[in-house]
């Protein structure tokens, strides 16, 4: 595995099968009496979060305290200009520290891929901007796999999986990690959006593309619904949020065309009742609970795979 | 060892210990086992990744075999507990499988193929410690190959094998090298 | 003032001298000729040495007065000096901007003291760089600094109507707009050309089309009120060919290309280095083909730097923060024998044509663009195309380090430069 996770395009098939692998393993942690294991013993991990976000945040705190990581909790809010204090002077401060590990959520894209050249630790993209959030990708593959190839065990792919990605392709970060890794995997992508939401050259993507959702729900495994935001709107990418949620929302009787094994995700938070009904959000069929559990073991085992062994050999850059 | 295919004795190592050898060790250990524990009462069988869960389940049906007794049997990981993990790429975890009957109040008895330093042992130790509470540990290996680090000793152990450092000790099972049998080769690094 | 004899030189121009000497006195171009006399004169050994009229840049940012963190006049027409230039078009938007008489003549002045090359302001088209009133454009071309390009780069005039009256109104002095081509609404937060390379970094894009409207839209105006219109850094092969449909009816368009455009795509932001973030941003390796060739054939009348200086802090940083803007007085003839002369596209004769001739013409710039001949002004410029390519370093003598071509090794070195007879650059270092 690289250094760094900043992108679902730093994982090779065998590196990401490696990863739900050692999840799998972690996961009967969260059953044990003494939910913690040494292994990380004396490594500090910083999360390093210039956007709020409590959900992803706690999700990675609690990993690396599992692994009994020191972990410290950097909160830097709003752009580095309009702050004072520099990305680049940021990432001083925590070298100074001495970070095994930082964990960056930033809204610019490339925040991360900067970052990683200014510290000597691991850097984990928690998700910069619109580029990327691959962890994310991690826990909804590490969900799929334990959902829909229980029985395959070790080493098994999504071959064959076919799953639907719905919603604002073009700003979402969930979407181009997921896209990326899912593919590695071996699974079939489908980007259902209106044209608008989906960027000029998607046709370079490994994914098929679709305008109608309706069409493409009863081919499905997975349902994926990414989270519209409402200021789309003003910037006239659709004409109003009931068209959206008329044309791509995720009502019941759309669940009702599904496959009957299939489940649906959704990378939270939610916008009840335009991208997804709240009668879908609460059904069986969502794994939106699992998905948020699924996020510590994931992350467990992304740190375990980045500190638990030997440092990097220093690569020159 | 050969490249692609499993060793080979006389090419690869000399071979100390044959297939009916291993099996006569094995039954004795069933023994020595139901003497030492009034007849297996409580006891459950937990084999260290790789080669130690194939040898814990044939310790398990051979006592099965002589007492009717069916011993729950399982595996303990002890990768996120070794004392040596910054020498290395980090490593993939092996299986850890308790059987339902859990770890509380029951003597424990580890199953390794080889004893070597006591790392090994010591990091299973830590692990079992955070998973429950047994009324004891025991260990049973196959080969004891001596050079103790840590004041850890085998409770039943197949066959004592005096080795120097610069040896390589290959045991080889059917379950997953397609023969049984015990080899010592020179290659000159530690184990 | 000295004498020099510029002994072996080859003159790229009109005529074909091929290897000869040159004779500079008193400012002028004394005599062209083989075995001249080096009676008073200093000697400069110009053997394997190619000579050109001064160079002349249409698009230079010096950002005196408002930004002199990142350029002064002094520092940033050392630059031009060694990059062979002999004359820059000082850009309006500073701090203030250069919308009045008394901020051009300002930078005229500050030019004429630091002696390095002339320095001819161009004057904002609107006040402010709003877009919504025009700037007292016939107060600016009367005064010390007789502007006569007058442009608000950096922004788009944007408003067709207000595009429409400047072009009419400076023909009263002959002058020419340079339009900015990047239409606002379609270009809000842009960051990146828009394309594969965006998509997939997550980077908002700024589609192609944004430039091409507004350039077909001026030219169609140009027409109708029969006034000149230079269009700024060109950087898509759809606007090299509006350009191209433009011309071919007679219409006055002129064109400018940026170094960094003929050689740099896109695909070089994938590490979000912020050095590689300009406007407009760089395209792709069939915009940077079709803008050579465009070049080549003349539908694109020349080579401008754009050269955009920005301190450290506004480039170390994420992406969508830094400023846009790379420098490129030092590099650009370097740029240009790459881009265009070793791939055999442009001979020397056609860069002397795009990098001093056509420029001062569009310029409306006397006293340079003209091709070295007897009697004509001894603004030349030395050049060695076949110096070792060398990395090119960020430190150079501008005060700011943001060039793309850090680390890239490029062919050939400016040897001297002369201004008015006196060297500028002597040895590639300044005189």
């Amino acid at each position: 595995m690289k250094r760094h996770l900043i992108s679902a395009a730093d994982l090779s098939r065998g590196d990401a099968l490696l990863i739900l692998d050692t999840a799998e393993e972690l996961a009967s942690l969260a059953d044990r009496p003494i939910k913690k294991l040494p292994t990380l013993r004396g490594r500090t991990v910083v999360n390093l979060f210039f956007e709020d976000s409590t959900r992803t945040r706690i999700s990675f705190e609690a990993a690396a305290k599992r692994l009994s990581a020191d972990v410290i909790n950097f909160s830097a809010k709003g752009s580095s200009v309009a702050k004072g204090e520099s990305l680049k002077d940021t990432a001083l401060t925590l070298e100074a520290m001495g970070a095994d590990a930082v964990v960056i959520r930033h809204s610019a894209s490339g925040a991360a891929h900067r970052l990683a050249g200014w510290v000597r630790g691991s850097v984990v993209n928690a998700g910069d901007g619109t580029h990327e959030h691959p962890t994310q990708a991690l826990l909804d593959a590490f969900t799929i796999r334990r959902k829909l190839r229980a029985a395959s065990g070790r080493g098994a792919g999504l071959d064959g999986i076919r799953v639907t990605i719905v919603g604002d392709v073009l700003h979402s970060r969930v979407a181009r990690s997921n896209v990326l890794l899912l593919s590695t995997l071996g699974a079939e992508v489908t980007l259902a959006a209106p044209p608008t939401l989906l960027p000029l050259a998607v046709d370079t993507w490994p994914c098929a593309v679709s305008y109608d959702l309706d069409t493409a729900l009863p081919k499905s495994d997975v349902v994926m619904m990414l989270r519209v935001q409402q200021e789309r709107m003003t910037d006239a990418y659709f004409p109003s949020v009931r068209e959206y949620s008329r044309r791509y929302g995720l009502d019941t009787a759309r669940m009702a065309r599904l496959p009957d094994h299939a489940i649906v995700l959704h990378p939270g938070p939610m916008n009840r009742g335009v991208e997804i009904a709240a009668e879908v959000a609460d059904s069986a069929r969502s794994m939106i609970v699992e998905q948020v559990a699924n996020g510590v073991t994931t992350r467990m085992a992304v740190l375990y795979l980045l500190l638990g062994g030997t440092e990097f050999p220093e690569v020159a850059s | 060892m050969g490249a692609t295919g499993y060793p080979v004795a006389g090419r690869d190592g000399l071979a100390v210990l044959d297939a009916d050898e291993i099996r006569r060790a094995l039954t004795r250990i069933a023994h020595e086992i139901l003497e030492r524990t009034h007849g297996g009462d409580e006891v459950v069988l937990l084999g260290i990744p790789t080669r130690g869960v194939p040898l814990a389940r044939r310790l398990a049906a051979r006592i099965g075999e002589f007492e009717g007794l069916e011993v729950p049997c399982g595996s303990l990981d002890v990768t996120m507990h070794r004392d040596d993990l910054r020498l290395r790429p980090a490593r993939a975890l092996g299986r850890t499988d308790l059987p339902p009957s859990g770890v509380d109040g029951k003597t424990v008895v580890l199953v390794d193929d080889v004893l070597y330093s006591g790392r090994t042992v010591r990091a299973a130790l830590d692990a079992l410690t955070d998973l429950g509470r047994p009324r004891a540990v025991q260990l049973a290996v196959l080969v004891d190959r001596g050079h103790r680090e840590l004041p850890i000793r085998a409770d039943y152990v197949g066959k004592n094998l005096p080795t120097s450092q610069r040896e390589v000790v290959h045991v080889l099972l059917a379950e997953v090298d397609a023969q049984d049998a015990v080899m010592i080769s020179d290659e000159g690094q530690p184990s | 003032m000295t004498a020099w004899l510029i002994k072996g030189a080859v003159i790229a121009g009109p005529g074909g001298h091929g290897v000869t000497d040159v004779l500079l006195a008193d400012g002028t171009i004394t005599a062209i000729g083989a075995g001249l006399s080096d009676a008073g004169a200093q000697v400069l050994d110009a053997a394997g040495l190619i000579a050109l009229p001064g160079l002349v840049d249409l698009h230079t940012h010096l950002r005196e007065p408002g930004r002199e963190d990142a350029e002064t006049v002094e520092t940033g027409t050392r630059a031009a000096a060694l990059g062979g230039f002999t004359a820059v078009h000082a850009m309006a938007n500073t701090e203030p901007v250069a919308d009045t008489a008394g901020v051009v003549e300002q930078v005229w002045r500050l030019g004429r003291a630091a002696g390095h090359c002339d320095v001819q302001p161009v004057g904002a088209v609107t006040v402010g760089l709003g877009g919504t009133r025009l700037a007292e454009l016939g107060t600016m071309a009367d005064s010390a600094a007789r502007v006569r390009v007058f442009s608000d780069d950096g922004r788009c005039v944007a408003d067709p109507l207000l595009m429409r009256r400047a072009l009419e109104y400076v023909k009263a002095f002959d002058g020419v707009i340079a339009q900015h081509a990047q239409d606002p609404r379609l270009t809000e937060g842009a960051q990146l050309n828009e394309g594969e390379i965006s998509g997939r970094l997550g980077l908002a894009g700024w589609p192609a089309v944004a430039e091409e409207a507004i350039i077909a839209r001026d030219c169609l105006l140009a027409a109708h009120v029969g006034s000149a219109l230079h269009v700024c850094h060109v950087s898509t092969a759809g606007s090299a060919e509006i350009i191209r449909w433009a011309k071919s009816k007679g219409w006055p368009v002129t064109a400018e290309v940026t170094p960094h455009h003929l050689l740099l795509t896109d695909e070089v932001a994938v590490g979000y280095d912020p050095v590689f973030k300009v406007n407009p941003p760089l395209r792709t390796a069939a915009d940077v083909a079709e803008l050579r060739r465009a070049l080549a054939d003349g539908t694109i009348d020349c080579v401008a730097t754009d050269h955009a200086p920005h301190p450290v802090e506004a480039k170390e940083t994420e992406w969508s923060e830094a400023a846009f803007g790379m420098t490129g007085l030092e590099t650009a003839l370097r740029v240009v024998q790459q881009a265009m002369v070793d791939t055999g596209l442009l001979d020397w004769p056609g860069v002397a044509d795009r990098m001093s001739v056509r420029p001062a013409r569009i310029g409306r710039l006397t006293g340079h663009g003209m091709p070295l001949a007897e009697g004509g002004p001894a603004n030349l410029t030395l050049y060695d195309p076949a110096a070792p390519a060398e990395a090119v370093s960020p430190v150079g003598a501008s005060k700011s380090r943001n060039t793309p071509f850090a680390g890239m090794a490029l062919p050939g070195r400016v040897v001297a430069t002369f201004l008015h007879g006196t060297p500028t650059v002597l040895d590639g270092k300044l005189a």
